[in-house]
């Protein structure tokens, strides 16, 4: 029991973090933590003992998550940033960043849910590739080129973004959060 | 002689995200300096990494809420099946008692807090602001004194430092002194050309081993941020970003060779 506390607890912050950019919503977002801990918790003695603990934890809730689009997707809602809480963002990210960070919350939501997720595992994370393969259940090949696409893609969502600021105000899913 | 393998777009990736040796590094650094489209476009990504770091990177410092104390869970795990009324009440005590010490705690989780090269940036434009406007006494070890000054950052940030040598730039070794930041102590070094003109490079040990260089000028102070072999690099000065681009470059040359 206490190699478990040991070894999960460091990784909760990150996986809280990863949950809500995946989320945009605190509340649901540590719902699912607190889901993907019960599980890791039960299937501990399963894991393999020379196995990287934060990757494990990583592919538990990843999975969960996609589960949870897939369903939602099956019966038809929409998760869509409308529904967004402020508490998508850091609670205390700087305010002037406010407007930028949802421009690229906004930026990722567009993304394919593999785009994102290999965007935010490597670049929010700092998952090596290796890891971020292990998660996603792929080869690394296909983590290099989907983050290849991901990124291009924000890109060019970043630039049409901030493209036209009047765009911006009439646009109903910028609205902005304070 | 053996010639370079061709530049691909993985290797981009992989040098946007410090994934590559110090040698291919140094290859795709070579390239892009031939490609300035291409180099355009990597220094996007970067900046975007950077930025995703900053937008979500805080949440990792919120204080975790009791629903996730492993502890906790393992105990209503045993709980539930043997005395299925006491867990609640249990769990409820702990909410009261953990409510009441959140408040207190809790305090820290709404200050800014930044992570990254974008938290070095900040701290080396704080830097800036503080000591290169000091007309008494900007430094606190003069460039005289540059085996003392070196031997104190050394220890305070246990690894060997040096100074890098601006003065093909115009740039002179002014001296420095050690700052705190909220991430640690760090080395303030400040440099000055004929016209008063003065610089501030930031460096303090950093988590990842290599970030590539993104420009991180804010409010008119130009800074260019960067970290090699785990330690970051933040210059600052106020002058236009193009011209202090270049110098940048040249520190993080001068670093590689430590």
């Amino acid at each position: 029991m206490q190699d478990m506390l040991v070894l999960i607890e460091p990784v909760i912050p990150a996986l809280r973090r990863y949950a809500r950019a995946l989320l945009h919503n605190s509340t649901a977002a540590d719902d699912l933590v607190q889901d993907s801990l019960e599980r890791a918790i039960s299937a501990w003695g399963q894991r393999r003992a020379d196995g990287d603990v934060k990757s494990w934890l990583f592919t538990i809730l990843h999975n969960l998550a996609m589960n949870s689009f897939t369903q939602a997707r099956r019966r038809g809602e929409h998760i869509s940033l409308e529904e967004a809480d402020p508490s998508a963002f850091a609670r205390d990210a700087p305010q002037e960043n406010g407007l930028r960070h949802r421009e690229l919350v906004n930026a990722l939501a567009q993304l394919p849910d593999d785009q994102r997720s290999v965007i935010l595992l490597v670049s929010v994370e700092g998952l090596s590739y290796a890891q971020t393969a292990k998660v996603l259940a792929v080869p690394v090949g296909t983590v290099m080129s989907r983050l290849s696409r991901g990124r291009e893609r924000l890109a060019t969502l970043l630039k049409a973004d901030s493209g036209g600021q009047a765009a911006h105000r009439s646009a109903p899913h910028l609205r902005r959060v304070i | 002689m053996t010639a370079v393998r061709p530049i691909l777009e993985d290797d981009l990736q992989a040098y946007v995200d410090g994934e590559l040796d110090a040698g291919r590094r140094a290859e795709v650094e070579a390239y892009l300096e031939g490609q300035p489209d291409v180099a355009r476009r990597v220094a996007e990504f970067v900046a975007h990494r950077a930025e995703l770091q900053a937008a979500f990177g805080p949440i990792a410092h919120e204080t975790v809420p009791v629903e996730l104390s492993v502890a906790r869970l393992i105990a209503d795990r045993r709980k539930a099946s043997a005395y299925p009324g006491w867990a609640s009440m249990a769990a409820a005590v702990a909410m009261l008692v953990v409510g009441a010490g959140a408040g207190w705690y809790g305090r820290g989780a709404f200050e800014p807090r930044l992570v990254g090269v974008v938290a070095l940036a900040q701290e080396a434009s704080a830097s800036f602001a503080t000591y290169a406007s000091d007309h008494s006494r900007p430094v606190e070890v003069e460039a005289g004194d540059s085996e003392g000054l070196l031997s104190w950052i050394s220890n305070r940030l246990k690894r060997p430092v040096t100074v890098p040598d601006l003065t093909s730039s115009g740039y002179r070794f002014m001296g420095g002194r050690i700052v705190a930041t909220t991430h640690g102590p760090a080395a303030m070094l400040m440099y000055d050309d004929d016209r008063g003109s003065r610089l501030v490079m930031l460096m303090r040990p950093m988590r990842e081993q290599f970030v590539p260089m993104s420009d991180q000028s804010a409010d008119g102070v130009a800074g260019f941020a960067w970290a090699q072999n785990s330690m970051g690099y933040s210059l600052t000065g106020d002058i236009a970003p193009s011209v202090l681009h270049p110098i940048a470059n040249e520190a993080r040359r001068q670093a590689d060779k430590i």
